[in-house]
C-alpha cells in the first residue's frame, strides 16, 4: 500500500519534471534571442537535477546524488561562461 | 524503493515531491507562456527556490529513514543551487541589458 | 596574528562546514583534511579578495534567513497562480531605487535574496549612485515594493554589516 502511493507519486512527479524538460528545450530552440536560450538552459539542468534526485528515491540509491551535484557544477560554470559571453563577446577579461 | 515504509511517511514524502515537481513544472511552463525576457528571468527560480527545495526535503527525509542515521547532503545541493542560479540570473540580465541598450530597445538606461 | 593564518575566518568555517556535510560524516580525520582544505582556501581567496567580513549582529542572520524563506514561499505561490490562469497577464515593470548598504557582501546578500525571490530580480547596481534597478514581475504599487526592499532587507543587512 505504501509502496503503492510512493511508486505512483514518484512517476507523477517524474512526468511533471520531464514536461518541464520538454518545455525548457521549446524556449532553447525557439529563442528568439540568444539570453533566451541560454536561461532555458540553466532551468533545464536544474531540471535535470531535480528528475535524478526523484530517481534516486525510487531505486533507493544514494549514487544518483552525486550526478546531480556535477550536473548542479557543470550547469552553473556553463551558464556564466555563456552569460559572460553574451556581455562582451569574450569569456576571459 | 524500500517495502515496509509507515503510511503517513510514504504519505508526506510523496506529497511533497509531487508540490516541488508541480513549482517547478509552473516555472517552466512560464518560461514558455511569458511574453518578454524579463518576465521570463522570474520562472527558473521558482525550480530552483521553493519547488527544488520540497524534493530535495523529501529525498532527505526518505533517506535518513530508510538508513537511520540523518542524511544531509542534499542540503549542499540546495545551497548551491539556490546560490549560484541568481548568480547566473544577474550576469544574464545585465548582458541582455547590455544588448537591448546597443540596439536601441526600451529598457532603462544607465546612469540617467 | 590570526588574520595571518586565516584571512577569512567566516569562508573557512562555512567551506568546513560544506565540506562534512558533503562527506555525511563529522569523524576526527574528515574535520582535519576539511580544515586544512579551509584554510588553503581561504588563503587563495585572500589573494583577490581584500575585504574581510565583520558580522555585527549574528543573531540577525538567523532573522534575515526566516524572513527570507517566508518571502519566497509567499512569492512561489503567487506566482504559480499567475502562471496557472488561462491567459497569464502580470505586470512587469523595472523599478530603480537608491541603497543605504554599501558594504559588497551585503550587497552580494541583497541581490542574491531579491533574484531567488521569484517575484523579483536584481538587474544592475550602480556604484557611482548606489542605485539599483530591481525588475518585479508583478508590480501592483512601485513606493510599497521600495519599502518592503527597505524594511524588510535593507536595515536588516545594515544591522549586520554596517
Amino acid at each position: 500500500m505504501s509502496v503503492d502511493i510512493l511508486h505512483w507519486s514518484l512517476l507523477i512527479a517524474q512526468i511533471m519534471l520531464g514536461l518541464g524538460m520538454l518545455a525548457t528545450v521549446y524556449r532553447m530552440i525557439v529563442g528568439p534571442r540568444a539570453q533566451d536560450r541560454i536561461l532555458a538552459l540553466d532551468a533545464l539542468y536544474v531540471v535535470a537535477l531535480l528528475l535524478l534526485i526523484t530517481l534516486g528515491i525510487r531505486t533507493n540509491s544514494q549514487v544518483y546524488f552525486e550526478l546531480a551535484m556535477l550536473i548542479g557544477l557543470l550547469g552553473f560554470v556553463g551558464t556564466v561562461a555563456l552569460a559572460k559571453f553574451l556581455m562582451r563577446g569574450e569569456v576571459i577579461e | 524503493m524500500i517495502e515496509d515504509l509507515p503510511l503517513w511517511l510514504s504519505i508526506l514524502i510523496s506529497a511533497l515531491v509531487v508540490l516541488g515537481a508541480l513549482i517547478t513544472l509552473a516555472g517552466c511552463f512560464g518560461l514558455v507562456r511569458l511574453e518578454n525576457f524579463y518576465l521570463r528571468i522570474h520562472a527558473p527560480t521558482m525550480g530552483t527556490s521553493m519547488g527544488g527545495g520540497l524534493i530535495l526535503l523529501a529525498s532527505a527525509i526518505y533517506f535518513s529513514l530508510t538508513n537511520e542515521r540523518p542524511i544531509i547532503h542534499e542540503l549542499a545541493i540546495f545551497a548551491f543551487v539556490t546560490i549560484t542560479t541568481p548568480v547566473t540570473l544577474m550576469l544574464l540580465a545585465r548582458a541582455s541589458l547590455f544588448r537591448d541598450r546597443v540596439e536601441g530597445e526600451d529598457v532603462p538606461g544607465r546612469g540617467e | 596574528m590570526i588574520r595571518r593564518i586565516l584571512p577569512h575566518p567566516v569562508l573557512a568555517v562555512v567551506l568546513l562546514l560544506f565540506w562534512l556535510v558533503l562527506q555525511q560524516s563529522a569523524g576526527l580525520g574528515h574535520i582535519l583534511l576539511g580544515s586544512a582544505l579551509a584554510i588553503g582556501v581561504s588563503h587563495l581567496a585572500a589573494r583577490f579578495s581584500t575585504d574581510d567580513v565583520k558580522i555585527r549582529n549574528p543573531h540577525k542572520i538567523i532573522q534575515l534567513f526566516f524572513v527570507a524563506g517566508l518571502d519566497v514561499i509567499r512569492s512561489n505561490l503567487a506566482i504559480m497562480a499567475v502562471l496557472f490562469n488561462p491567459r497569464p497577464s502580470p505586470a512587469g515593470a523595472f523599478i530603480e531605487m537608491k541603497l543605504n548598504l554599501t558594504n559588497p557582501t551585503g550587497l552580494a546578500i541583497l541581490a542574491i535574496i531579491i533574484t531567488a525571490t521569484p517575484g523579483s530580480a536584481w538587474l544592475e547596481y550602480d556604484k557611482e549612485r548606489s542605485t539599483v534597478l530591481i525588475h518585479v514581475f508583478d508590480l501592483l504599487d512601485e513606493e510599497e515594493w521600495i519599502e518592503t526592499i527597505r524594511n524588510r532587507y535593507e536595515t536588516l543587512l545594515l544591522e549586520i554589516f554596517q
